[in-house]
């Protein structure tokens, strides 16, 4: 789809046609969607009038699933079919999965990326997570009565490139055109609006269900840099649920046996938890096997037994101040998010260790996705919303194997984003033909030390003495912070490349086929659909080409001229037809015959705004 | 001034004197207002091709701006783009007094124990980069000798992989 529009930053082509985007936090313990309505971001609620969707799938027999509170409500009875927290899950091995013989699911070792075994069927992450997101995306067109023009989905900001690229699938399998991946601290101080603020430091402290993760930006020339994070991947309100748990079994001297026992005294501790937040005392009950738990517990108990746990999220924050050789006199503002930010002694503790009141003031469970949300907005080209522009750096370092185990940094951490970057390397055997590149994500300075993207060979190198062949590898990172790489001999030209997805995405097939397969129950409504997508994407295709030509038609010779009217004249032909297939090869088509067009005009537009720039400054 | 280009030069991008001294207040301030106008998000609602050129400039201006903010890379450009290569890889020369000095730095390095001794050599280290930054000003922008400021190039680049060493010893102490 290549539209060749080009509209002043800020200003929509024509306002009635204002694009829908929506903001996602595809949260561990829960999923929010929020849009920009009336100039606010807002997150959309449910026909129930819930706005939090727990991440939660339960997987039925007969291709059957429910989503989000259904699942939830099922978790204790069937525990191995109802997955929760499944972003722990993305991107990871089994063996990256800290404390799986606990958890009641039956994991599949396959390579690259874990999966799990249920009733209906062998499941990956990326899949159940895509089952949030469609869900998400559902509840934003019914709320709009309108398609979804594309998305911004939040990403922790030390997740690496397996766990980025899984994510993308998720959002790519839900029928979700991803404008970007943003980090959630980033998320959460757009949501504040820090960007216009004051340039500095900032600490995001965000307790979720399932994690803790505290970040340092850095603001300076509008651009949010992340300066460190830290945090406990397997800390969050789930182990304030199971310390309270674990206590009220002792203090009724009753044991959960069974994985419906086990999920049943979570569940309730989890809404005891809650209760204290507001209230000072509240009573944790539920049916069990051996017969009924009834435990009553006070805030300051709960504050005691859990007290270890804050007091390791201050040791973590001291962590990564020190991580940032930075004292906490320098922070300018701290913002909370995660539900868990809700309970009065974290905000107490924060409050004590910063020596500053934190920003509370929007939803905690809410922010990463508003922010979210003001960011789709500004991507989609709506009016009012061109003076964001969210400049992005990479958050690990990305580099190569060398000899002995060590990693030859390629591009450094914090680099300003897209970017790209080559070095070159040579053989060290005479007569070698092939080189093996492995490409790493990380810090550290030993191989073993930091996770491993992707294995590739460089084969056909002509065979020459140890040190001659020049092998330029060429990293280049897009602005969702995804690489790719080539490699190529420079002598004799033989290229390898790769985009670095192969051992934790799914490959395009793979994702056309359960979309298929997702979408294939309703044939009649997806026949129907893609007839009107075809006819509205043709349409537009047609309007944007005829205003370009309008506005640069001066660049073309009259034989290129004549190309493009003859497949625009074949796209209006298409138009009659009830083929979806047939229009959208016509669509295609001309925007394949276009893109030579849109790339002359893009290199004019761009050099008569920098040169106008040039001008005003002298 | 010339029409923008991609292959345009990196202080021609900058709008800023080919020479060393550089305000980096105005480098960040220009390299704002340049993503401003070609970043791939400014183009995020047009498609595959508009996004393929957009990522190009948004590449070549965030190349442009790693290179002038850092003043070893800056030099180093600055003596290539005048014909004078640095060549690292293969012109290894270096006076015997810098080579002795590398040694002595080394030694100390080795034998350092805790953070202190290892913090009074980056201090060493600081001091004798910033003078010799400095000394490089001079050759680029009064003297004008490329040939010698490559010299000096090369001397620093040394001196910048020693600084990462120091950095990793620092985390391995930290540890």
């Amino acid at each position: 789809m290549a539209l060749l529009q080009i509209s002043e930053p800020g200003g929509a082509p024509d306002p009635h046609q204002r694009r829908i985007a929506i903001g996602i936090d595809l949260g561990t313990t829960h999923s929010l969607v929020a849009a920009v309505r009336h100039g606010v971001a807002e997150c959309l609620p449910d026909d129930a009038g819930r706005v939090i969707l727990p991440s939660a799938v339960r997987y039925l027999a007969g291709d059957k699933r429910e989503i989000g509170s259904a699942a939830l409500a099922e978790a204790a009875s069937d525990p191995r079919n109802t997955i929760v927290s499944v972003k722990r899950f993305m991107g990871r091995g089994l063996d990256d999965i800290a404390g799986r013989a606990k958890l009641p699911y039956d994991f599949v070792d396959a390579p690259g990326m874990v999966q799990l075994r249920t009733v209906a069927g062998v499941k990956s992450p990326v899949e159940i997570s895509a089952e949030i997101l469609a869900t998400l995306r559902r509840r934003a067109e019914d709320t709009f009565d309108d398609d979804i023009f594309g998305a911004v989905v939040t990403v922790p900001a030390y997740f690496d490139d397996a766990q980025r690229q899984a994510t993308k699938d998720a959002a790519q399998l839900a029928g979700l055109n991803v404008l970007r991946l943003i980090s959630e601290p980033t998320a959460a101080a757009i949501a504040y609006g820090l960007e216009n603020g004051a340039e500095g430091l900032y600490a995001v402290y965000d307790l979720g269900g399932g994690t803790f993760d505290i970040s340092l930006l850095r603001l300076s020339a509008g651009v949010f840099e992340v300066v460190a994070t830290g945090g406990d991947s397997a800390l969050g309100g789930d182990d304030f649920d199971a310390a309270l748990a674990e206590w009220a079994l002792q203090q009724a001297g009753v044991e959960a046996v069974t994985p419906q026992d086990k999920r049943a005294v979570l569940v309730a501790a989890r809404a005891t938890k809650e209760k204290l937040s507001s209230v000072d005392h509240a009573m944790l009950a539920c049916p069990l096997d051996a017969g009924e738990l009834a435990v009553p517990v006070t805030r300051a108990e709960f504050a005691a037994l859990t007290q270890h746990l804050v007091q390791s999220t201050i040791t973590a924050t001291r962590k990564v101040l020190r991580d940032a050789k930075t004292g906490k006199v320098d922070v300018k503002g701290v913002v909370m998010v995660g539900g868990s930010t809700r309970m009065p002694m974290i905000q107490a503790a924060v409050g004590e260790f910063f020596g500053q009141k934190p920003l509370t003031n929007l939803n905690p469970d809410e922010v990463v996705a508003l922010g979210a949300a003001i960011q789709a907005n500004a991507l989609a080209g709506n009016a009012g919303a061109g003076e964001l522009l969210l400049l992005d750096v990479i958050a690990l370092s990305l580099g190569l194997e060398t000899m002995g185990g060590l990693v030859e940094r390629i591009i450094p951490r914090n680099s300003t984003i897209p970017t790209a970057r080559a070095q070159d390397f040579t053989t060290f055997k005479d007569g070698q033909t092939a080189m093996a590149l492995h490409v790493v994500q990380g810090e550290r300075e030993l191989v073993a030390d930091c996770r491993s993207l992707a294995r590739f060979e460089l084969r056909g190198i002509p065979p020459m003495v140890a040190g001659a062949a020049r092998i330029r590898v060429a990293f280049q990172v897009d602005a969702d912070g995804l690489l790719s790489v080539t490699a190529r001999e420079e002598g004799s030209g033989v290229e390898a490349a790769i985009t670095v997805k192969p051992s934790y995405g799914l490959s395009d097939e793979q994702i056309a086929q359960m979309l298929t397969e997702s979408f294939g129950t309703a044939e009649q409504d997806m026949h129907a659909r893609s007839l009107r997508e075809s006819l509205v994407e043709a349409e537009r295709m047609v309007l944007a080409t005829h205003s370009a030509l309008a506005a640069d038609g001066d660049l073309l010779s009259a034989d290129e001229r004549g190309a493009i009217d003859a497949l625009v004249a074949a796209v209006e032909r298409s138009r009659s037809s009830t083929d979806h297939a047939a229009i959208d090869a016509a669509v295609e088509a001309l925007a394949k015959g276009t893109e030579a067009f849109a790339a002359h005009r893009m290199n004019r537009g761009i050099r008569q705004a920098l040169a106008g720039r040039a001008v005003e400054d002298l | 001034m010339p029409a923008l280009d991609i292959a345009s030069t990196d202080f021609e991008l900058f709008d800023t004197e080919p020479r060393f001294h550089q305000d980096r207040a105005a480098l960040d301030a220009r390299w704002r207002e340049l993503q401003t106008e070609v970043h791939p998000d400014r183009f995020a609602a047009q498609g595959a091709a508009a996004q393929r050129i957009a990522v190009q400039w948004s590449v070549r201006v965030n190349e442009a701006y790693h290179r002038l903010k850092d003043p070893v890379r800056r030099a180093a450009y600055l003596c290539e783009l005048n014909g004078a290569s640095i060549d690292a890889q293969n012109n290894t020369a270096m006076p015997a007094e810098f080579l002795m000095q590398q040694m002595a730095w080394r030694e100390a390095l080795d034998e350092a124990r805790t953070v202190d001794d290892v913090e009074a050599l980056v201090q060493q280290v600081t001091d004798h980069r910033r003078a010799a930054l400095q000394r490089l000003e001079a050759t680029l922008d009064d003297e004008r000798d490329y040939v010698a400021a490559a010299q000096q190039v090369r001397a620093l680049m040394f001196v910048e992989r020693f600084a990462q060493d120091i950095d990793h010893r620092l985390e391995a102490l930290g540890q």
